[in-house]
């Protein structure tokens, strides 16, 4: 199957007549069976319409006029607005949110964040390029134009999970052309607190059948490898994961370490090159280059491995 | 030993420690009469209006201080003004120093550690606190964890006394020092909430004979995204908008970079930042970038710089990015290359690197060692390349493997 959406996922486009927004929403309904966008939101454009997705002031007026709960929704307006947005979509019942936004002040993701676990929602991003299932749907700009995205995913056994939205194209169509197809992959964003980790989306993977092995791409800064590292100790994964890890030369440079408080807190894990040690102890496999990854997780999920 | 990292992979603006203890003081905590000083007379009035023994302190954006001789104890005005003359004319880490921290020397009884940093993971703020203060808090971590006490914020509900006490009563501290010390940390981490700061600290937090508490030192970075909202906070500390405020000033060739990003409103072509090898890159995006730049080191190459282009910017953009790399002194050539664009189109940065090469009398198949942007208008992209003879490749050439290409071409 997949993780977090499939064929009859529904959502909205918070933001929906920005000029991104408005590309973003045709690529989605281009893309494999045709995403459900049931709405799009922007106060004081009801009533317009957007390649024939009707146009809401509120959440509300969207989940009205659709008349059953939204599952999602994709938010992408400009920064100083997306806490208010996606406080809003969660108090409208919706439990998927994806943040495309850049640039959102830390405490603003922190609050949405935690709004988010209080009422049960997930939030991926922000500053991300969303999820895509191949051949299914696409949440987001992930893999951008529907003949784009088709170019570089293609449905198989493999889940992909990228701290940059470029680099999720780029790994899923290195592993499209070697025949490693990919289940889901998720742009999860770059940002120093972001929605979903590694470790919170690999029991998602662990559930999902089709997956039979995860690639991650990371970098530097951040504890988010050594939670993965841990979590997959600890619950005995039957996911081999292979990463590939880029800005190796960060490590070189002066002036890239925390203060002393942040060390105590973010530990000394941050480092590209202590990153590369977690993950190994922990039998992740890492590629020196992008080249390498079909080859290394083929060699972990056995040979022919198309789904 | 490569430069500074890029500016914009750093994320926190700095304040001196002068403007620091002024957000502190704004926040309710109790400081010292402390003083600014540009000049050494200015430090000796200070010094005279304290009256007593002071302090200088070099206002230097950068570790060390005590040890470089940037902090002086004086016991007279002329002492002062002498030791700030000093101190004002010495470089600490290749830092010139904004001025001098003139602070009258408090009788402390004992010092305490106050903090609050974000945690990632938990997606919450730190407060952190201890009773061995005066020293790294990292030191006291490592050797007395039962000193160190971490109590996480919520964003959401509104701020509490209690958080702060379980904080400091979590290491035993009880008594008077206990319900004074609560609503100095409570208003440190509203302070750390209401100017989105990624790190507040008060170390030492003196106390004194009468059971007072006094922040002698306070260390306070600013999340960069938050610099629009908290323009007032910055304006009143005469912060302009022009400092960068990271752990280096930018080159001209930096600012020229970000001249070029600001030429329009369409894309980026920004993060430009300078290193002194002689291969240019005009690379992108983020994730492709950091990629990108390990690859070509991987080979023996040596980047003249990084960048991250992405969003797809003007034909003019990539074109002033590719002008600025072509003509740094040492290039003699470029390469252009980024993960597979979606958003960006291949066509566009194509005709901007061909521009550039062409408005400076180059031969583009000469100075463009390798093309590798797969992706949207990649077939329009590729013909244009041809018409120049520029040596191109699709997503079936690897990053690494075009970063070879790259590298193999400057040494022909």
């Amino acid at each position: 199957m997949s993780i977090l959406v499939n064929a009859d996922t529904t959502f909205i486009v918070q933001g929906i007549t920005g000029r991104e927004a408005v590309n973003l929403t045709r690529e989605c309904l281009d893309y494999g069976v045709g995403a459900k966008i049931v709405g799009g939101v922007t106060p004081g454009r009801r009533g317009r319409e957007v390649h024939g997705v009707p146009v809401f002031d509120t959440v509300t007026q969207a989940v009205e006029h659709h008349g059953r709960p939204i599952d999602g929704s994709v938010v992408t307006v400009p920064p100083a607005f997306t806490k208010d947005a996606v406080f809003e979509a969660i108090e409208n019942g919706i439990r998927l949110i994806v943040i495309v936004t850049e640039r959102i002040p830390r405490r603003d993701v922190a609050q949405m964040v935690e709004l988010a676990n209080l009422r049960g929602a997930r939030i991926i991003g922000p500053n991300c390029l969303g999820i895509i299932v191949p051949d299914v749907i696409k949440m987001g700009g992930i893999g951008g134009p529907a003949r784009d995205a088709e170019k570089a995913y293609r449905p198989g056994p493999v889940g992909v999970i990228s701290r940059s939205g470029g680099m999720t194209t780029e790994m899923s169509s290195t592993l499209s052309a070697a025949g490693l197809g990919q289940s889901t992959a998720v742009s999860i964003g770059g940002d120093a607190i972001i929605g979903s980790s590694y470790a919170e989306l690999m029991p998602l993977f662990e559930a999902d059948e089709q997956t039979r092995g995860i690639v991650i791409y990371t970098e530097p800064g951040g504890r988010m490898e050594a939670e993965l590292a841990r979590w997959v100790t600890e619950h005995d994964s039957r996911l081999p994961i292979v990463a590939f890890m880029a800005g190796r030369f960060m490590d070189e440079m002066p002036g890239m370490s925390f203060g002393h408080a942040g060390t105590i807190v973010e530990g000394k894990e941050d480092t590209a090159t202590e990153k590369i040690a977690r993950l190994q102890e922990a039998g992740i496999a890492v590629a020196e280059e992008i080249s390498q990854i079909p080859d290394l997780m083929r060699e972990r999920i056995g040979v022919g491995a198309a789904a | 030993l490569l430069a500074a990292p890029p500016t914009g992979l750093l994320h926190a603006v700095r304040l001196f420690e002068y403007e620091a203890r002024e957000v502190v003081r704004r926040a309710g905590i109790p400081v010292t009469d402390f003083g600014f000083a540009t000049t050494a007379a200015e430090a000796r009035s200070i010094a005279e209006r304290i009256g007593g023994p002071v302090v200088i302190k070099s206002q230097v954006l950068t570790g060390g201080r005590m040890k470089a001789g940037g902090v002086r104890f004086a016991d007279t005005p002329e002492q002062a003004e002498r030791d700030a003359a000093e101190v004002l004319e010495l470089e600490i880490n290749g830092h010139a120093p904004r001025g001098v921290l003139v602070d009258p020397r408090a009788q402390v009884q004992r010092e305490f550690y106050a903090g609050v940093v974000w945690d990632g993971l938990r997606k919450q703020p730190v407060l952190l606190f201890s009773d061995m203060g005066g020293i790294d808090i990292e030191q006291v971590a490592e050797e007395h964890p039962d000193h160190v006490g971490r109590r996480h914020i919520s964003t959401v509900l509104p701020l509490s006394d209690f958080a702060a006490k379980e904080c400091i009563a979590s290491i035993g501290v009880t008594g008077r020092q206990l319900t004074r010390l609560v609503p100095i940390l409570t208003r440190l981490v509203a302070m750390f909430a209401e100017h989105d700061l990624t790190l507040a600290e008060v170390n030492p937090l003196g106390e004194l004979a009468d059971g007072s508490f006094v922040a002698l030192d306070a260390h306070v970075d600013m999340e960069n995204e938050a610099r629009p909202r908290q323009a007032s906070l910055l304006k009143d500390l005469g912060v302009g908008e022009e400092e960068t405020r990271q752990a280096r000033e930018a080159t001209p060739f930096e600012l020229a970079g970000e001249e070029v990003d600001a030429t329009d409103h369409r894309g980026v072509a920004g993060n430009i930042t300078e290193f002194d090898g002689d291969l240019g890159l005009v690379i992108g995006a983020g994730g492709g970038s950091l990629t990108l730049f390990d690859a070509v080191r991987a080979h023996g190459g040596r980047p003249a710089n990084y960048c991250e282009i992405g969003g797809n910017p003007s034909v003019r953009k990539a074109a002033g990015l590719a002008k600025l790399v072509l003509e740094k002194p040492g290039v003699d050539k470029i390469a252009v290359m980024m993960s597979i664009v979606s958003n960006t189109r291949v066509d566009i940065v194509a005709r901007g690197v061909v521009k550039a090469c062409l408005e400076l009398g180059y031969d583009p198949a000469e100075k463009i060692g390798i093309f590798r942007i797969p992706g949207a208008w990649e077939g329009e992209g590729f013909k244009i390349l041809e018409r120049y003879g520029v040596p191109y490749a699709d997503r079936s050439v690897s990053m690494h493997e075009a970063a070879k290409r790259a590298v193999e071409a400057t040494r022909a």
